[in-house]
C-alpha cells in the first residue's frame, strides 16, 4: 500500500481545523476575532474549511480603534460577507468620547481601544471563547501560550494557571464567568502564513504588496499618511515612495518597509531575504522588555 | 565545519532570489517533524536549539541585536553569543536561569519544517515533558560526554518511550570538552544501550555533537573524523517518520467531532482521520452502537476526495441516516474497535492535588467526554529506577497503572496502537483542571464479560405498581445539623401518605454495609458511592429514598446525582453555621474531635464543601424540623 505524506502545510491546516471544531463544539458562544490582517485571513479562512459546506458556526468580531487603513475597513466587510458571517464592530464608547488616538495618548491608546475594548465586547456579548490569530512564532513569550488560553473572569491571564495539553485534547471546560482565547494558528509560522494564502490563493489586505504611497518618516519609522486625519509636524510633507506592510495595526502605529514587491511571490521573496523580524514594524512592542507578556497578563493579545 | 558547507547546504538565497516560484513549488512539498529536546539543565538544551534556530536563518537581525545585546548582560559564555537565551522565554524564568514550561520553537529547512517541543528537564517537571513529548513525532535525548549517562537521561528515555516516540537520537553533546575522544563517545552509547533494551526501546541514533561549537550540527565535523553518521541536522531532515507512518497503514478509525448539517439535505461528519484512509463505498460502523452504513461521499471545502488518509480533516456523509454524534467513532466495518468501560492504563498525575481514588473525574478521549473512576493505582513507577512501588494515591509528577471505569462503554484502541484513541485526559470535576494524562494499556475483562441483564418488570413497573414516582431525597449537611431528625419526619409524614419509602440513615449503614470503611477522604467517597448505588436499586424498585449522609464533598454528591434518572435526585442542604452544630453536639463528636481523639472530622479537620446548586435548602436556625419536612414533601410531592 502505497503511503501519503502530507505536506507540513496539510499537517498545519488538519490541526487548526481540528481546534476549531472542537472549540465550537464544546464553547457555548464563541467568537472569532478579526483583525483584518494576513493571520486573520488564514484563520477565517480555515474556519471556512472546517466547517464546509456551512458557513462557521460563529461571528466574526472586529475590535476596532477607528485608526485602521481605509483599506482594511473595505476588506473587513466584504471577507465577513463572503464567509456569510454576521460581523460585529465594537468600539470602546468611552475611547470614542475621550477621542483617544494615537498621536496625542501613546500607548493609552493600544490600552483603551484594543484592551479594554476586547473585553468589554466579550462581556457584553457573553463571549465564553474568542478564537485569535496569534502565532507562537511571532515573539519569544508566545512561545508558551497554549492553544487553549484561561483567562479569569478579569480576562487576565495567569501563567501558572494554565492547562497541559496532551495529544490533540483540548480541555475546554471553565467555571462561570471565565472565558478562553483559542489560537488555532498556534503552529504557523509567517512563512507558513505567507505559502498557505499564496497556496490556496485567499484575499489580503492591498498594503501588503508595495505600491506609491503618501509618506512621511518619523522616529526611523515610516508612516504611511491614509487619511486627513493624519496631523503633519511642522516642515513634514508627505512623501510617495514604493512602499509596503509587513504587519497591519492602526496606520499612525505600523511602520512600512519600502519595497518594490508587487506581488505575493515577490512579497515573500522580500521576506526570506529580509533580515529584521516582523514585530519591528509594530510600535507598541517597543515599550519595554517583555512587553508583549505584560500585554498578556493584562488582556491584550 | 566551513562555513561554505553550511551555506551550501542551508542558505538558499540564491534561488529564493533567483526563482521565487521554484523555490515556493519545493517549499510546497515540504515534510513536517516535530520533535522534544530533553536533557537535563546543563546538557546545552537551550544552546543545541538556539544554534538550530541559528544555523537554519531563523534569527533575523533585530533579534541577533537583541540576543547579543542580553548575551553580554545575563548570558553565561563571556562575551560569546549565549544561543540559550534565544529560547529562555519568560521574564521571570529568565532571570531564574531556567525554562519552567514548554516552549515551542520553529525553523525550517529545505525538506522540512521542524516544531521543537523544549522541556525543563528538572525532576519536578515530569508533567511538562509528559506534554511536550505527546505531540512528538520524535525526541532528542541530549547527554553531556562529561557526564555520561545520568539517572535524568534514564528518565528522560523511559518518558519518551512510555509516550511511545519510537524515533529517538541519542545527542551526545559537549564532545568538545572531552576533547572529541571516540573513546568516551563508545562508551556512552555503549552505557546507553544496555540501559536502552532493558526499557524496551528497540532502537536510536546515536550522534557526538557540540551545540556551542556546532560541530555534527548541520553537516560532518572535521573534529570528529571516526564518525561516519550523518550529522543531526541532515538526520532530522530524512529520517522517515514512524507516528505518521504507522497510523496509515491500519484500519480506518475517525472519531467524529462535530456533525455538520446546513440543510435538511445535508448531513455530514467532520472529523479528523486517527488511522487507516477512506474512499466512497467503503462499509463502515458508527462506534458504540454499531450501526452500518457505507460512506457516500468525503467532502472537503476544496472539493470532494477519492481518499483521504489520517491526520486529514474532512467530512464524511453515509447512505443511510443512521444515528450519529460527536463522540462516536465511525471505524471499517470490517475492522471494528473493542467497546469497553473498564480500562487498566497508565496514568500520569498532573495536578497538586493528589487523585483521589474512587471519585468521578471527566474523561476526555477522543472527542468524547465521559465521567470515570480510577482505583487505587496498582502500582507507581519510580521514573528514575523505573521499578514497581506500592502507593495509595498519585501526586503531582508520579506515573502510575490503575484501572479506570467509565460510566458507559467508549470505543478505543490501546495506546501502544493508536495515541489518538488511546490517550486520554482526566479532568477535575470542580476546578476544571486537567488533572492527568492516561494511556489505555488493554480492556479488562470483567467489563467485557459482564453484560447487563434486561429484565421482564422494568423500572417502570414497579413505580405504577406503588402508584408513585420514585425518587433520592439526598440530605447533607455538617455532623449534627438535623439531618436525621428530618429523614425521619419526612420518612413518617410521607407514610401516612401511603408512599413507599426507605431511609438510608449514615451511622445505620456503617454498621453493616460499610463497616469496613473508616473517615479517610477515600473511604468516605467509597461510603457514598456504596450509597449511591443502594439509593439506585431502591428507585429501581420503585421506592423514595431518603438519605442522611454527611456527604461532605461536591464531586460525591455529583457523582450520585449522574447515577439517578433526571429529576430524581433532591438534593436538600441542611444548613447549620458550625457553631450551632457544634453547640449541640448530640453525640459528643464535636468535643471529641476537638480533643483530638477523631480524626478528619467535618468542620473540624475535615472540609465541608456547601452545595452550590441544590433544590432546597434549609435554615435549621429559622426552622423547626417539621417546617423542615413539610418544605420537603411540598417540593416533593406539589
Amino acid at each position: 500500500m502505497s503511503l501519503k505524506s502530507l505536506t507540513h502545510l496539510q499537517r498545519l491546516e488538519a490541526e487548526s481545523i481540528h481546534i476549531l471544531r472542537e472549540v465550537a463544539a464544546e464553547a457555548q458562544n464563541p467568537v472569532m476575532l478579526y483583525s483584518v490582517g494576513k493571520d486573520s485571513a488564514v484563520m477565517l479562512h480555515l474556519a471556512k474549511k472546517a466547517f464546509y459546506p456551512a458557513p462557521p458556526p460563529f461571528p466574526l468580531m472586529h475590535v476596532d480603534t477607528t485608526w485602521k487603513f481605509q483599506d482594511m475597513y473595505k476588506l473587513r466587510d466584504k471577507a465577513a460577507a463572503d464567509a456569510g458571517m454576521e460581523l460585529i464592530v465594537y468600539q470602546n464608547p468611552e475611547a470614542k468620547e475621550k477621542g483617544i488616538n494615537p498621536f496625542d495618548h501613546g500607548s493609552l491608546h493600544t490600552d483603551m481601544w484594543k484592551t479594554e475594548g476586547l473585553k468589554q465586547a466579550l462581556d457584553k456579548y457573553g463571549f465564553d471563547a474568542a478564537f485569535g490569530g496569534a502565532r507562537r512564532d511571532e515573539e519569544k513569550s508566545r512561545a508558551k501560550e497554549r492553544v487553549f488560553s484561561f483567562r479569569t473572569a478579569s480576562h487576565r491571564w495567569d501563567p501558572k494557571n494554565q492547562r497541559p495539553e496532551l495529544w490533540r485534547l483540548y480541555n475546554a471546560r471553565k467555571n462561570k464567568g471565565e472565558s478562553m482565547r483559542v489560537f488555532p494558528i498556534s503552529n504557523w509560522t509567517e512563512l507558513d502564513i505567507w505559502q498557505y494564502i499564496h497556496l490556496e490563493g485567499i484575499e489580503i489586505v492591498p498594503l501588503y504588496m508595495a505600491e506609491e504611497r503618501p509618506t512621511v518618516e518619523r522616529d526611523g519609522m515610516l508612516l504611511m499618511v491614509d487619511d486627513d486625519r493624519f496631523p503633519l509636524k511642522d516642515g513634514e510633507t508627505p512623501v510617495m515612495r514604493s512602499i509596503r506592510f509587513r504587519t497591519l495595526g492602526c496606520y499612525p502605529l505600523t511602520g512600512a518597509v519600502e519595497s518594490t514587491a508587487k506581488t505575493l511571490p515577490e512579497v515573500i521573496q522580500e521576506t526570506l531575504l529580509t533580515t529584521t523580524s516582523e514585530r519591528q514594524g509594530r510600535a507598541i512592542d517597543h515599550d519595554q522588555a517583555a512587553s508583549m507578556e505584560k500585554k498578556k497578563q493584562e488582556g491584550y493579545f | 565545519m566551513t562555513t561554505q558547507d553550511k551555506d551550501t547546504i542551508y542558505k538558499t538565497d540564491a534561488l529564493i532570489a533567483e526563482d521565487i516560484d521554484a523555490y515556493l513549488e519545493t517549499h510546497q512539498h515540504k515534510t513536517m517533524l516535530r520533535f522534544i529536546t530533553c536533557g537535563s539543565v546543563d546538557d546545552g538544551k537551550s544552546t543545541l536549539i538556539g544554534r538550530l534556530l541559528y544555523d537554519s536563518k531563523m534569527i533575523f537581525e533585530d533579534q541577533l541585536a537583541t540576543l547579543e545585546a542580553d548575551s553580554k548582560r545575563v548570558g553565561t559564555q563571556g562575551e560569546g553569543i549565549d544561543f540559550a537565551l534565544l529560547v529562555d522565554g519568560l521574564a521571570a524564568e529568565r532571570e531564574q536561569g531556567i525554562t519552567i514550561d514548554v516552549a515551542y520553537r520553529f525553523f525550517t529547512t529545505e525538506k522540512r519544517k521542524f516544531i521543537v517541543a523544549d522541556t525543563p528537564g528538572h525532576e519536578q517537571y515530569t508533567r511538562n515533558m509528559v506534554t511536550g513529548a505527546s505531540t512528538a513525532d520524535l525526541a532528542v535525548i541530549l547527554i553531556d560526554a562529561r557526564k555520561g549517562v545520568l539517572t535524568q537521561t534514564k528518565r528522560h528515555s523511559y518518558l519518551v518511550h512510555l509516550l511511545g516516540i519510537k524515533n529517538i537520537v541519542l545527542a551526545v553533546n559537549k564532545m568538545d570538552l572531552v576533547d572529541y575522544s571516540q573513546e568516551v563517545f563508545d562508551e556512552i552509547v555503549a552505557d546507553y544501550t544496555t540501559f536502552a533494551q532493558s526499557i524496551g526501546i528497540e532502537a536510536f541514533v546515536p550522534i557526538p555533537i557540540s551545540g556551542y561549537m556546532g560541530d555534527n550540527i548541520t553537516a560532518p565535523s572535521e573534529n570528529t573524523p571516526w564518525y561516519s553518521g550523518t550529522a543531526l541536522l541532515p538526520h532530522l531532515e530524512t529520517v522517515e517518520i514512524d507516528s505518521t507512518k504507522e497510523p496509515q497503514e491500519a484500519p480506518f478509525r475517525m472519531p467524529v467531532q462535530w456533525v455538520n448539517r446546513p440543510n435538511l439535505d445535508f448531513r455530514g461528519f467532520a472529523g479528523l482521520i486517527a488511522s487507516g484512509r477512506v474512499q466512497p463505498g467503503d462499509p463502515v460502523r458508527v462506534l458504540p452502537s454499531g450501526k452500518t452504513s457505507k460512506v457516500a461521499r468525503v467532502v472537503t471545502f476544496d472539493g470532494d476526495r477519492a481518499m483521504a488518509v489520517a491526520g486529514e480533516a474532512v467530512t464524511l456523509t453515509l447512505e443511510d441516516e443512521i444515528d450519529c454524534s460527536r463522540g462516536q467513532v465511525i471505524v471499517a466495518a470490517q475492522a471494528p474497535l473493542e467497546v469497553a468501560d473498564q480500562f487498566e492504563s497508565t496514568v500520569i498525575w498532573m495536578d497538586e492535588h493528589e487523585m483521589v481514588p474512587g471519585r468521578a473525574y471527566w474523561l476526555k478521549i477522543g472527542t468524547q467526554t465521559v465521567s470515570a473512576t480510577v482505583q487505587h493505582p496498582k502500582y507507581e513507577v519510580n521514573v528514575n529506577t523505573q521499578e514497581h512501588m506500592a502507593a495509595k494515591t498519585l501526586d503531582l509528577n508520579a506515573i502510575g497503572v490503575a484501572n479506570v471505569t467509565t460510566d458507559r462503554e467508549i470505543p478505543f484502541a490501546p495506546y501502544g496502537e493508536n495515541h489518538d484513541l488511546g490517550g486520554f485526559i482526566l479532568i477535575d470535576k470542580m476546578t476544571n483542571q486537567t488533572v492527568a494524562a492516561g494511556m489505555i494499556n488493554f480492556a479488562l475483562r470483567r467489563a467485557q464479560n459482564i453484560h447487563w441483564q434486561a429484565t421482564d418488570i422494568t423500572r417502570d413497573d414497579h413505580a405504577a405498581m406503588k402508584n408513585q414516582k420514585p425518587a433520592v431525597i439526598w440530605l447533607t449537611g455538617l455532623s449534627g445539623s438535623g439531618k436525621s431528625t428530618i429523614a425521619n419526619i419526612v420518612e413518617k409524614k410521607l407514610a401516612r401518605m401511603n408512599r413507599h419509602t426507605f431511609l438510608l440513615d449514615g451511622d445505620n449503614v456503617r454498621h453493616g454495609l460499610n463497616k469496613d470503611l473508616g473517615f479517610t477522604e477515600a473511604d468516605r467517597i467509597e461510603n457514598i458511592r456504596r450509597v449511591g448505588e443502594v439509593a439506585k436499586l431502591m428507585t429501581d424498585a420503585g421506592l423514595i429514598v431518603i438519605t442522611a449522609f454527611i456527604s461532605p464533598f461536591r464531586s460525591e454528591r455529583e457523582m450520585v446525582r449522574q447515577m439517578m434518572q433526571p429529576g430524581e435526585f433532591v438534593e436538600v442542604f441542611v444548613d447549620t453555621p458550625l457553631e450551632v452544630a457544634e453547640s449541640r453536639d448530640v453525640k459528643g463528636l464535636y468535643a471529641k474531635a476537638r480533643a483530638g481523639q477523631l480524626k478528619n472530622f467535618t468542620g473540624i479537620d475535615s472540609p465541608y464543601e456547601a452545595p452550590e446548586g441544590a433544590e432546597l435548602r434549609i435554615d435549621t436556625t429559622e426552622m423547626t424540623p417539621e417546617q423542615a419536612a413539610d418544605l420537603i414533601i411540598a417540593r416533593l410531592i406539589p
